[in-house]
């Protein structure tokens, strides 16, 4: 048993964490938002060919650093502390993920390129009836020749309208909800037969509805076996689900922190705020839900690559703890901060609602409670 | 980072269960099961087992006689006592005063002292807490004026922890009045036995005798007893609440707890289901069970920045928080679970008793245990307490 970071991991996480407090001051994100297409790419390229950022969960064959999921975690805290909007965890976290899971030719081909930033990779898995079930799938892929051609309709996907690339989820059989049947593909995000209706969501990020109507796609697009992906998605959505908790780490610390700054200079009846007791306690449980966060995420970073159903109640632990822990947090940081923190002009408004988004993606408290319990808990 | 044992840490654990499983006093395993109150004996016929082996005092430097474990072999080896429902051996001499002699004390205090905590021959009390000093123990007035080679001590000390089975206390006491609170205390190791000192017992909701009232009379100490510098007591008492904290989460019994609980509530029926099945009391476990996970690896993380350097520092008041917090909630569980049995109030077995008492074994304890755990938010500085100590020394609010 062994809980340090190498050299490597270090540095890691000090020249990101450098390099977004030069490009990802809260005004320059606003500005990011607001620009043409809600996104500054060349941050993405120098994540990529500057930092090298992008390989560092990569093996060194690919042309990463060689690291794995700690080396997830740790940049994604570090997005989080700037609630930064780059698509990391839907290209290199899920399709990476993914990618990395099935090997062959396609990792050997589409790796190298997430490493050099050249792509972006979007998750289409979600369906408005779905919920956080992932085989409640109406999406399908009907086979036509050497192909597929896909209908259906994806919900909230996220960096869609960034996209190169498309990882979706459909039915190539089987009965809506059926464990069997599910398939996974990689597709051309601008193949025909895709049409997208692209929105903001209320984080800061770009996201779509997706209506497959009639898209053909090509057969060397199945990630995994035909009808058999359902194990391969769980797995990726778990590594996804580890990952928004690391973010959640960055996110509540920094409405923690921005917290106290306010409350020590935030004067009424003649003195800083922070001298009131019942806001020092409320302070305190924020920092141990904060410390918490983080020791349920390494748990949980550390158990991926255990079997499914003790990843699972692993996971699960995590995300349910983590999901209550950005609620409260996020919650606390806005009372503290009275009415300006309600607005749009503090930067801990826009922490507040990525830690919303946090608390149901992937699921909410609830669904991983009840999650953990059928795994763990049985009569 | 890696969650597996090594080879070497796997055969340490083997070491250790084996160990426990060929040791532990026979008769002590019935006591226990029986749901009988320990006696003095009862603690020490482990404790002595122990210190024979030399294991009786794992967290201590190898020179004052700990056993030179890593922080994982401290992990591995709390884990396996817990899951062995051993009892607990007495910390007031192993983790307290212990680790303040062996720091602050002279060489002529660590010899006559240290030898004594690790065999058990010595037992230790507490003398911290008074009637108009609890959480503000600052306040104390147990007073010590100088006469010569030793000084004349009067007040009174209470919740002193079996102090009724005591050789020795170690005593924070006011030797200048005039000082600021925390300025003019000493921390004095007095003899039990010495004529003045009259231990009164208090007893709790549960019908324990497990506190007392210490009263102190004219009780002569010779000045030798006094651990560190005049007046700098407080120095003491603090580095001795920081590492009373670090055990108090007790992680590994409370996981104990947990399976106790669910196997509670596999057995009671609710309706036509076990109570298990029952989706609010799931949750509660459930709850419970994820809670205890994220205080173990903070307690993890903590134990790491220890071997790296870091001694026990004001963040373990988080591991007292929620350790205590969910102590208590284990016991509400269980006396939840045990529905109508955790009325019938059960003392042990009196003298040639045989009859069995009312109720499943499990509840027999229930009640008195709830009650005696909301002891746990209250002592080692209260859980409000923690909480100011995190405000002030980690927050810097």
């Amino acid at each position: 048993m062994d809980f340090s970071y190498t050299e490597t991991q270090d540095m890691i996480r000090d020249t990101l964490s450098r390099f977004l407090a030069d490009t990802y001051d809260f005004d320059s994100r606003s500005k990011m938002i607001a620009s043409n297409g809600g996104r500054d790419t060349g941050i993405w390229k120098a994540l990529a060919q500057d930092l090298g950022m992008l390989g560092a969960s990569f093996s060194e064959e690919h042309g990463g650093l060689g690291g794995g999921y700690l080396e997830n975690a740790l940049v994604m805290e570090e997005l989080g502390k700037v609630i930064a909007i780059e698509p990391y965890l839907q290209t290199v976290v899920i399709g990476g993920g993914a990618l990395k899971a099935v090997g062959g030719a396609v990792a050997d081909a589409v790796i190298p390129e997430i490493i050099g930033g050249n792509v972006v990779i979007a998750f289409a898995y979600a369906e408005p009836q779905g919920r956080y079930n992932l085989s409640n799938i109406r999406t399908t892929a009907k086979k036509d020749g050497a192909g597929y051609v896909l209908n259906g309709h994806k919900s909230v996907v996220y960096a869609a309208p960034w996209a190169t690339h498309l990882l979706v989820t459909a039915r190539t059989g089987g009965a809506n909800t059926d464990v069997n049947g599910v398939s996974l593909f990689l597709i051309d995000a601008n193949a025909k037969g895709i049409v997208r209706r692209d929105y903001p969501t209320v984080d800061g990020f770009q996201a779509s509805e997706i209506y497959f109507e009639n898209a053909a796609i090509p057969g060397d697009a199945l990630l995994g076996g035909e009808g058999a992906g359902l194990p391969l998605i769980e797995r990726i959505v778990d590594e996804a689900t580890v990952a928004v908790c690391a973010e959640s780490c960055g996110v509540t610390a920094k409405l923690h922190q921005g917290t106290l700054e306010y409350a020590r200079q935030r004067n009424q009846f003649g003195q800083p705020i922070s001298r009131f007791q019942v806001l020092q306690h409320r302070m305190v449980d924020m920092f141990m839900e904060v410390e918490q966060s983080k020791s349920m995420t390494t748990m949980a970073t550390l158990k991926l690559d255990l079997p499914a159903a003790e990843r699972m109640a692993a996971v699960s632990a995590c995300k349910a703890k983590v999901s209550r822990a950005a609620k409260f947090v996020g919650q606390s940081a806005i009372q503290t901060h009275g009415g300006i923190g309600i607005t749009q002009e503090l930067a801990i408004g826009h922490f507040f609602k990525r830690a919303t988004m946090i608390e149901n993606q992937f699921g909410s408290a609830d669904h991983h409670y009840e999650r953990f319990e059928r795994l763990t808990l049985a009569d | 980072m890696q969650l597996e044992f090594s080879p070497a840490e796997i055969a340490f654990q083997k070491e250790v269960r084996t160990f426990i499983a060929e040791n532990y006093p026979e008769n002590l395993r019935s006591v226990q099961d029986e749901g009988h109150d320990l006696s003095k004996e009862d603690f020490l016929s482990w404790h002595r087992i122990l210190a024979k082996k030399g294991w009786i005092a794992p967290a201590w430097p190898v020179e004052y006689g700990g056993t030179g474990w890593t922080a994982t072999q401290r992990f591995i080896w709390s884990e396996e006592l817990a899951a062995a429902d051993c009892v607990g051996t007495m910390p007031f001499g192993l983790s307290m005063v212990g680790p303040v002699i062996y720091t602050f004390g002279t060489p002529e205090q660590k010899a006559k002292f240290l030898p004594g905590i690790l065999s058990g021959d010595d037992w230790w009390c507490q003398g911290y807490s008074e009637p108009g000093a609890g959480s503000d123990l600052a306040s104390l007035r147990t007073k010590a004026v100088r006469d010569g080679d030793h000084y004349v001590v009067n007040g009174q000390k209470t919740w002193t922890t079996m102090a009724q089975h005591a050789d020795w206390g170690f005593f924070l006491v006011r030797t200048d009045s005039d000082a600021k609170a925390q300025e003019g205390i000493s921390f004095l190791l007095i003899d039990m036995k010495t004529p003045g000192v009259t231990v009164r017992p208090i007893i709790t909701l549960g019908g324990e005798h497990e506190v007392n009232e210490v009263w102190l009379e004219d009780v002569r100490v010779p000045v030798a007893n006094r651990v560190y510098e005049e007046n700098k007591g407080w120095t003491c008492a603090k580095f001795l609440l920081a590492h009373e904290r670090t055990g108090i989460a007790a992680v590994a019994r409370s996981k104990r707890g947990v399976e106790k609980i669910k196997a509670i509530a596999r057995t009671e029926q609710d309706g036509d289901r076990p109570l298990i099945a029952n989706p609010f009391f799931k949750r509660k476990i459930s709850e419970l069970e994820i809670d205890l996970t994220a205080l173990e690896f903070t307690e993890l993380r903590s134990l790491a920045g220890e071997a790296a350097g870091k001694g026990p520092g004001p963040e373990s008041s988080l591991l007292k928080i929620k350790g205590s917090e969910i102590q208590q909630r284990i016991t509400e569980l269980a006396l939840e679970a045990v529905g109508h049995y955790g009325a019938p109030y059960f003392r042990g077995f009196g003298e040639g008793d045989n009859e069995h008492p009312i109720g499943p074994d499990y509840a027999h304890r229930a009640a008195p245990t709830y009650f005696n755990t909301r002891k746990t938010t209250i002592y080692g500085g209260s859980n409000e307490i923690q909480r100011n100590i995190i405000a002030k020394m980690v927050l810097g609010i």
